[in-house]
């Protein structure tokens, strides 16, 4: 490896010598980029780490950003410059980010034009855009302070992660760690639902036979623990942990963290699974009735009551990208609901059989459902709704969870098997299972715990916090979701939480569409405009040609510069459907020809 | 075997001792941070709301004239001091800080047609209805001293407007005829006239400090060089214009405020189309300041009220006006531009702040954080409905918001009424003039 020269210490360079001539100082990272091999050895085929010569799989799709910021622009900028001391800056421009947190932050889409505007109305936006990528590629700069690295586990030459047993797992880590793992024998009230706070610092769960528990899982400090002497079919918590909502088996109950009964709503009724949305303080509930109902929890209005039309509902999920919400039916199909829309936003048909369990990524860039016939697929929820891989189960899973760097987990009867990607932001690879482990009794709930690398199981006999060493994402961010925050500082947040409530009108399936041009709506503006004013404003005025010195602007004259512009515009203007054309045809002829055509083509029905 | 378990020390992440601040590490990872965009909208929305909750621009107003209040004055050199005249002939001197009346001058018999300071700050000087001319000492007289003018000049006519020059010993003063002085003579250096009309106001341009404009009753505005005996260029325009402004950052752009309820910027290199066309007020437009940045104006009216403009904007961003505010004869804008003093019919000089929902006094930097993150908020969701909504949303008495109403009726029907007519004519015989070349009927080198 080389060492970067020191900026203070190096020998000026010799006169003659050519700037050329001195080595290019190199950054740590740099090296690790060019050459993989010179990593430390324990790249190996699963590693969770974010590789630097990661690759998409071929069948992936695209990333959205292709774009690499800082590409040759700033390798140019990057030559040593002299100065008049001929002391040399070692490592001149501004300093260079990974590609990977630099795509990671990239926001903008460079491949998509601008719309059609007029100059000062384009530079705004272009100014507006640069700055937007400056500050992202601050932020990935900023990536290196990051203060904790991200689990991980490693079999020997050839050992198969697979088969490593939890207690092994416990043996081999930490004190803190291995406390981590615990298991709670509720045979009583089985099977267990169990929900994690946003922190991750506390759990709830919900026995099926009424009992309802909250404790700090990190400290073992119960916080409530009732009987509500019903039926409990789901638990989730709001959006702090002072609050819970349970799904009983007549209405839907909210508790507070000593359990103390604050509200029954009687409007959600039969209720079969929950889900909170944070950030747009609504409670989405499904239930046997087929109705999903948005609970606004900070004034407690129904915002609206959806019918999905396909009977009962008992599988839902939410997408945490964009907060749509995902309805699994038994016809096969999933729905993808926004609560100001009444009509689905998508169906995608998913499985033979009916579906038993959906889950959605962090990123909002996967989801992963099983069905009935035993089938475990994801799919991209980019544009296409495409499945991207499917495998085939034994029993079929009928649970599923995305952990926070995209491990997902699959309940299949009592054992629970994890798949991990390569990193985070890519599909999970369904090949080998990267963890598997056999409970107790049949799995009733999974979640993975936010912030900690656990795997939190709900089943008929009780409740297991599994060790999934890479699951979580190391760093938190200190204003959202604070695992070690103080009571002051809940509040704090809890103020601010409230005052950016975003409305429910707002969920749609790309939240960024807000910060774009509504081209539409300023078109059908103008249009409008035009029509009340009787011309076109904003229409090029016709080439009037000016008139000139004494004696050069005769009538004749005249003509002729107005005829001159005009043949000018028209051939331009001709130009320009030409090239078009010509592109056109470049674009057909360049398209894949694929096999070559056979006499037989005439055969192939086209549908 | 090889495990790693995220395992985090709680001594990183929670502070030492209760004195300390807490700690809050950061990652900016965007799936840490999810909805930013409709985040930032209700951000931006809630910023737009505080800040019409917290528009409270009136601050003082300062009584004690014993007639309308007719011309208005800056010191040069301290902001606190204002000087005012009235339609009595008495002149005051206020202490803003105090809000308090300093010095009063029986300046005149009749009006006070207009005031200005001398560029040092040292003294002023009055044109009344007298036909006189007065310099007069900032300070005032001492200890069993009488109060009298340093120089008095008696004219042949009645004197409407004075203005000092910016660097020299020279001032302009307009009536029949545009006058230059020296100061230390009692005649004029020059005499500019073109047509034979009344001036009502002259200002020097702040810049080029040898141009000066000045308007008269036959509606036009009129370029001069001090250095010249003859006037550079006039525009003639649909109605007589009250006063005009030039920009202190752009030395050839003026603004000029009109009897038609409008007022026009021009670029004084082009003189046929005026750059903008500033229309928001629904009466005569009687004066106009700039802002020391150059980058907005403030006007005031005879429809009880003063409107905030930017330089580049055809409608206005603010608009002040309170119950007993009468017609608004002169406006000023500080030079620390922070504040705009205004001097009514009912008698008394009204201290704004030019920035409605400002807030006044040392801000800790928490608050000024807080404050550019918002305005930055409120810059990039300007163009949605609801913000545009809310940002434009103000009060007006019921007399302008008719007037306004009854306006746009007649502009509706007036536009409709060309539209037809180009409907039924010939082709290109009836043409489409733009709302700036409307208002302009020649321009005379």
């Amino acid at each position: 490896m080389e060492t970067a020269p020191k900026p203070g210490g190096s020998v000026p360079p010799k006169k003659g010598r050519l700037p050329a001539m001195r080595k290019k100082p190199r950054r740590y990272w740099e090296e690790e980029a060019t050459s993989p091999a010179a990593g430390p050895p324990r790249k190996k085929t699963r590693t969770l780490e974010p590789g630097p010569t990661r690759r998409k799989s071929a069948n992936g799709p695209k990333p959205r950003n292709q774009r690499k910021p800082g590409g040759r622009k700033a390798a140019q900028r990057r030559k040593p410059e002299q100065t008049l001391s001929g002391a040399q800056d070692p490592f001149p421009g501004p300093a260079p980010a990974r590609v990977d947190a630099a795509r990671k932050f990239c926001r903008i889409d460079r491949s998509e034009k601008l719309p059609r505007a007029k100059r000062k109305t384009r530079s705004k936006l272009e100014a507006a855009e640069a700055q937007e990528e400056e500050a992202s590629a601050r932020a990935a700069r900023s990536e290196l302070l990051l203060a904790e690295e991200p689990g991980f586990l490693e079999g020997e030459d050839g050992e198969d992660t697979a088969k490593i047993l939890q207690t092994d797992i416990v043996e081999a880590v930490d004190i803190a760690s291995a406390a981590k793992h615990f298991d709670l024998n509720l045979r009583q009230f089985g099977p267990y639902r169990l929900n994690y706070s946003r922190t991750g610092r506390h759990l709830a769960l919900g026995g099926h036979r009424g009992h309802v528990a909250a404790l700090d899982w990190v400290t073992k400090k119960l916080m409530c623990e009732i009987n509500v002497m019903e039926a409990v079919r789901d638990i989730q918590f709001l959006h702090s942990e002072a609050l819970f909502a349970v799904a009983q088996n007549r209405w839907l109950y909210i508790y507070d963290n000593q359990g103390i009964e604050l509200h029954c709503i009687r409007r959600c009724d039969r209720v079969t699974q929950l889900e909170f949305l944070p950030f747009h303080f609504l409670l989405a509930t499904a239930s046997e009735t087929g109705f999903l109902t948005y609970l606004d929890v900070s004034v407690g209005k129904i915002v609206t009551a959806l019918n999905a039309r396909a009977g009962r509902l008992s599988v839902m999920a939410q997408n945490p990208y964009n907060a749509v919400i995902h309805l699994g039916h038994s016809n096969g199909t999933v729905s993808l609901w926004s609560p100001a829309m009444k009509e689905p936003l998508a169906k995608i048909l998913c499985h033979r059989g009916g579906v038993r369990a959906v889950a959605v990524d962090s990123t909002g860039t996967y989801m992963a459902t099983s069905g009935l016939d035993h089938q475990l697929k994801i799919f991209d929820l980019r544009g296409t709704f495409q499945p991207l891989s499917a495998r085939t189960l034994p029993q079929g899973a009928g649970h599923l969870a995305f952990s926070q760097r995209g491990l997902l987990a699959a309940g299949v009867g009592d054992v629970v098997n994890i798949w991990a990607g390569q990193g985070k932001a890519s599909p999970p690879s369904l090949e080998q299972p990267y963890l598997t482990h056999r409970l107790s009794g049949h799995v009733h709930g999974l979640q993975f715990c936010p912030f900690e690398d656990v795997l939190g199981v709900g089943h008929s006999g009780g409740i297991t916090s599994m060790l999934v060493p890479g699951a979580a994402e190391p760093n938190f961010d200190g204003l959202e979701n604070n695992p070690y925050r103080s009571r002051k500082q809940r509040q704090e947040w809890e103020v601010k939480a409230l005052l950016e409530k975003v409305p429910a009108e707002l969920i749609c399936l790309d939240p960024r569409a807000l910060a774009q041009v509504d081209v539409v709506t300023l078109e059908q503006q103008k249009k409008e405009r035009i029509e009340r004013l009787g011309y076109d404003p904003d229409a090029k005025a016709a080439f009037q040609p000016k008139p000139k010195q004494k004696g050069r602007s005769s009538t004749a004259s005249l003509v002729k510069r107005k005829k001159k512009v005009m043949d000018q515009e028209h051939r331009d203007k001709v130009r320009q459907s030409l090239e078009q054309k010509q592109q056109q045809q470049k674009q057909e002829k360049a398209k894949p020809t694929g096999v070559r055509p056979s006499a037989l083509d005439r055969f192939i029905q086209v549908y | 075997m090889k495990v790693k378990m995220l395992s985090r020390n709680p001594d990183n992440y929670v502070r030492e001792t209760k004195l300390d601040i807490q700690r809050v590490p950061r990652n900016y990872d965007p799936t840490l941070h999810p909805f930013e965009v409709p985040r930032e909208y209700v951000r931006a929305l809630n910023a737009t709301k505080l800040e019409r909750v917290f528009a409270k621009p009136f601050l003082a107003s300062l009584d004690g004239h014993r007639d309308g209040v007719n011309c208005l004055a800056k010191h040069p050199k301290s902001l606190a001091t204002v000087l005012s005249g009235a339609c009595d002939g008495e002149v005051k001197i206020w202490n803003l800080t105090e809000r308090k009346c300093i010095r009063t001058i029986q300046a005149h018999e009749g009006f006070v047609r207009g005031i200005c300071t001398r560029f040092c700050g040292t003294s002023f000087f009055t044109v009344g209805d007298d036909k006189t001319v007065k310099q007069w000492k900032m300070n005032g007289p001492g200890y069993g001293e009488e109060e009298e003018p340093l120089h008095t000049i008696l004219g042949k006519t009645v004197y409407t407007g004075i203005d000092h020059h910016w660097k020299d010993p020279a001032f302009a003063t307009c009536g029949q005829q545009v006058d230059i002085w020296d100061e230390q003579r009692t005649s004029p250096v020059s005499s500019m006239n073109w047509g034979f009309d009344s001036i009502s106001s002259v200002k020097f341009n702040p810049i080029e400090t040898f141009l000066l404009g000045s308007c008269a009753s036959d509606r036009n505005i009129v370029l001069y060089d001090m250095r010249q005996a003859t006037p550079l260029k006039k525009v003639i325009l649909d109605m007589r214009t009250n006063t005009i402004c030039w920009n202190p950052m752009e030395a050839f752009i003026f603004t000029a405020a009109n009897e038609d309820y409008n007022l026009y910027t021009f670029d004084m290199r082009a003189l046929d189309a005026p750059v903008m066309v500033h229309m928001d007020h629904v009466s005569a437009v009687l004066d106009v300041d700039y802002s020391p940045t150059g980058k907005e104006f403030v006007s005031a009216s005879f429809d009880k009220s003063i409107r905030i403009f930017p330089v580049d904007k055809s409608q206005s961003r603010e608009v002040y006006h309170t119950k007993r505010m009468q017609h608004v004869i002169c406006v000023k804008w500080t030079s620390d531009s922070k504040y705009i003093m205004c001097g009514s019919d009912e008698m008394n000089i009204r201290l704004w702040k030019a920035n409605a929902s400002e807030k006044l006094g040392v801000l800790t930097s928490r608050e000024k954080s807080a404050n550019d993150y918002n305005q930055k908020l409120k810059e990039k969701f300007q163009h949605h409905p609801h913000v545009k909504r809310i940002a434009r949303h103000r009060h007006l008495p019921k007399s302008i918001y008719s007037q306004i109403q009854e306006q746009r009726i007649m502009k509706e029907a007036r536009r409709r009424k060309e539209m037809n007519r180009r409907k039924h004519s010939k082709p290109g015989s009836v043409p489409i003039v733009s709302e700036r070349k409307k208002h302009v009927v020649a321009v005379v080198k």
